[in-house]
């Protein structure tokens, strides 16, 4: 196999690996910690795009259009939490699940109102739109590079936040015990807002990091939420640490996947065959490889300590 | 009591159209999900064509009701249900979408309706599963392509990689440009597509340009068309691996391709059955009324939905509103006998156009909007592949 496509390839899969990082990390604080399934944090993600994208065209550059929809998309979480998750928090998940789901619904035919059906693609400044040369043979876009960078700083940051962080440390109380850390006088409320606030503001990241590769279009969260939820579940609900692992798994897979299954179907099967079936099994393999996990250990991998 | 009145007001208020006899068409097509942007150019060109008829053909009122497919074959055929049983339409028409239009057709021809594709163009359906009700007001999947593989041969291109979508529509583009195509394909990627379509190719395009190929085919129409497009021009293959498209660089895409400002798509070349820059009257009058009452130029999409009405509507005239005279009803249409805005066109043994295929080239226009314009006809009266398979002489 040739080695340079092969690391473009392992690229390509770290890209798409920490662009779901960023939404499962939200997801999985959100459920981990408030018990609460948000079906509709693949809105904030689509949100993030339209809203950056809007602004790519008002200020001309992408770059400062990122830094000011970031906190736009934060107090979107922050509003969504007060007005829609707060007053399901003591109803069960099949609650959640339709409360959410109404409010996918709303936000969809919002934005088809204020954008229209038609997707906005984005320009990105010279700088970010050519290719860069990693080593000779390995060219890759430089704004694929500039998504695994701003990814892993965000990961990064995540990483500080909750754990060498006090808020850091109450989140990770109020996961594994909410009551104590009521009675011992944090306002967990507050906690719960900013959770919100900080889940929305890097689902918005990733749709806005996407949206100059893919256009911002319509329900492009639904489509990302899904494959969130399979790493949230592949990686243990809850956990930090899973669901990153997880997230560069599933992204791998996926992109190795589409990548390299043809070539290996090709060696047993006549490559008609091949042609037809690879798509097929690559477009499955995420859901294969949740089957295997949920059937071996039902926590997921690396499930939180307690609970 | 109240009722009564209603329906009797009801009654005198409609006297005088019902002996009009109204026809009704039902038109399918996808107004939610980002393919909406399609369905709603090629309702703007239903409602343009209504327009131009004054709602009528000859004598006789005409209706347009819209349905809905979701950009999915489930609800593509329910909505045709619908159209067929609830709203008692006599004519369906519309379909972007291939896999949509072959899930749907047993609902309209087995209900004894005439069905007119204003766009999908799948082989069965122009081969083993070819109807007497059922014709194309747009093109066989294969042809365009078949057009295309003929411009690449004379570019003198000697090995090519495709991509295209994983559905009925997508297989046809790939299997017609591997007819006509002489060189060798190198690579082929079939990617995901639906509602939940793949959007990120970044592993594909990577395989494409390791492939070493001396251009790239593709097939990606609607909203896919702009991403393949920027990410395409991200990955900087413009000049190792010159992009040679169907349906993807078109009026749907353009207006968007030009306000990213991707100024690297201005010169590329498409093959298409229409363009805004054919010259014939009809043609002229549909383009300039189009961008003076929506602000765009139309797509194919809207070329071919606006002469769907208008071949409805002439059939409808030459059976003076009999629906009950299906055999005239059917040889109105096949005659084709209407002015068509890709000019004048007859209809082969299973009911597909017989016309000829352009090559176009995407160009600035006088107010600097990027449009395409002909450069030269590539394949003249051209009869489908398919055709041969289909039992109607």
């Amino acid at each position: 196999m040739d080695y340079t496509l092969f690391v473009i390839q392992l690229l390509n899969g770290l890209q798409l690996g920490i662009l779901l990082f960023l939404v499962a990390s939200g997801l999985t604080l959100v459920f981990g910690i408030l018990d609460f399934v948000n079906l509709a944090h693949g809105s904030v993600y689509m949100l993030g795009a339209f809203i950056c994208a809007s602004l790519t065209f008002a200020l001309g550059n992408f770059v400062y259009a990122l830094l000011i929809s970031l906190p736009i998309v934060a107090v979107i979480g922050y509003g969504f939490e007060r007005l829609i998750a707060r007053p399901l928090y003591e109803r069960d998940h099949l609650d959640h699940v339709l409360g959410t789901f109404g409010a996918i619904l709303v936000i969809d035919t919002l934005a088809h109102m204020i954008w229209g059906p038609a997707g906005i693609a984005i320009p990105l400044p010279a700088a970010l739109d050519g290719q860069t040369q990693l080593a000779p043979g390995i060219v890759v876009p430089t704004f694929r590079l500039a998504i695994i960078t701003a990814g892993l700083i965000a990961a990064a940051g995540l990483y500080w936040l909750v754990n060498h962080t006090r808020t850091g440390m109450l989140i990770r109380a109020g996961a594994s015990n909410r009551t104590m850390v009521t009675a011992l006088g944090v306002d967990i409320q507050a906690l719960f807002s900013f959770v919100f606030a900080i889940g929305a503001a890097l689902a918005g990241l990733a749709g806005m990091l996407i949206a100059p590769i893919t256009e911002a279009s319509l329900g492009m969260g639904n489509n990302i939420i899904i494959t969130a939820f399979v790493v949230i579940i592949v990686g243990g609900i809850g956990s930090m640490k899973g669901a990153f692992l997880a997230a560069l798994l599933i992204g791998l897979i996926d992109t190795l996947g589409r990548a390299f299954l043809d070539d290996i179907f090709k060696l047993f099967m006549s490559s008609s065959a091949a042609e037809n079936s690879a798509p097929a099994i690559s477009s499955m393999s995420i859901y294969l490889i949740m089957a295997l996990i949920l059937f071996f250990r039902p926590q997921g991998l690396f499930p939180p300590k307690l609970r | 009591m109240k009722k009564l009145i209603t329906t009797l007001l009801g009654t005198s208020l409609l006297a005088t159209s019902a002996l009009a006899a109204d026809v009704k068409i039902g038109f399918v097509t996808t107004l939610t999900t980002p393919a909406a942007v399609i369905g709603k150019d090629m309702q703007n060109a239903v409602n343009l064509a209504m327009e131009h008829l004054g709602g009528k053909a000859g004598a006789h009122n005409l209706e347009v009701i819209f349905g809905d497919d979701g950009f999915a074959p489930d609800t593509g055929k329910q909505v045709t249900d619908r159209l067929v049983k609830q709203d008692q339409v006599d004519f369906v028409a519309g379909y972007i979408w291939s896999h949509v239009l072959l899930a749907s057709r047993k609902s309209a021809l087995d209900a004894g309706k005439i069905l007119i594709s204003s766009n999908a163009g799948p082989s069965q359906m122009a081969g083993k599963l070819c109807h007497e009700n059922f014709f194309s007001a747009s093109w066989q999947n294969d042809q365009t392509p078949m057009a295309m593989g003929e411009v690449l041969n004379k570019a003198g291109v000697k090995s090519l990689y495709i991509m295209a979508p994983n559905y009925a529509a997508g297989k046809d583009m790939v299997a017609g440009v591997e007819r006509t195509f002489k060189g060798e394909i190198v690579g082929k990627d079939l990617t995901k597509w639906g509602a939940d379509a793949q959007l990120d190719f970044s592993a594909e395009l990577a395989k494409a340009k390791a492939s070493g190929a001396d251009g790239i085919f593709v097939f990606y129409p609607g909203a896919a068309a702009g991403a393949f497009t920027k990410q395409y021009h991200q990955a900087g293959l413009k000049d190792n691996l010159p992009l040679y498209s169907v349906f993807t660089v078109d009026g749907i895409s353009l207006p968007k391709l030009q306000a990213a400002n991707f100024s690297g798509i201005v010169g590329s070349k498409v093959t298409q059955e229409w363009d805004p820059s054919l010259d014939n009257v009809a043609n002229q009058k549909f383009v300039s009324d189009f961008k003076a009452k929506y602000g765009t130029y139309p797509s194919f999409y809207a070329a071919q939905s606006y002469d769907t009405i208008r071949m409805i509507a002439a059939a409808v005239e030459k059976v003076d509103g009999d629906m009950s005279d299906m055999d005239g009803i059917r040889a109105a249409l096949k005659s084709a006998d209407y002015d068509s805005v890709r000019g004048s066109y007859s209809y082969g043994s299973n009911n597909f156009p017989v016309q000829n295929f352009y090559l176009r080239e995407v160009v600035v226009d006088g107010d600097g909007n990027w449009t395409t314009q002909v450069v030269d006809t590539v394949l003249t009266n051209h009869v489908d592949p398919h055709a041969a398979d289909c039992k109607m002489k």
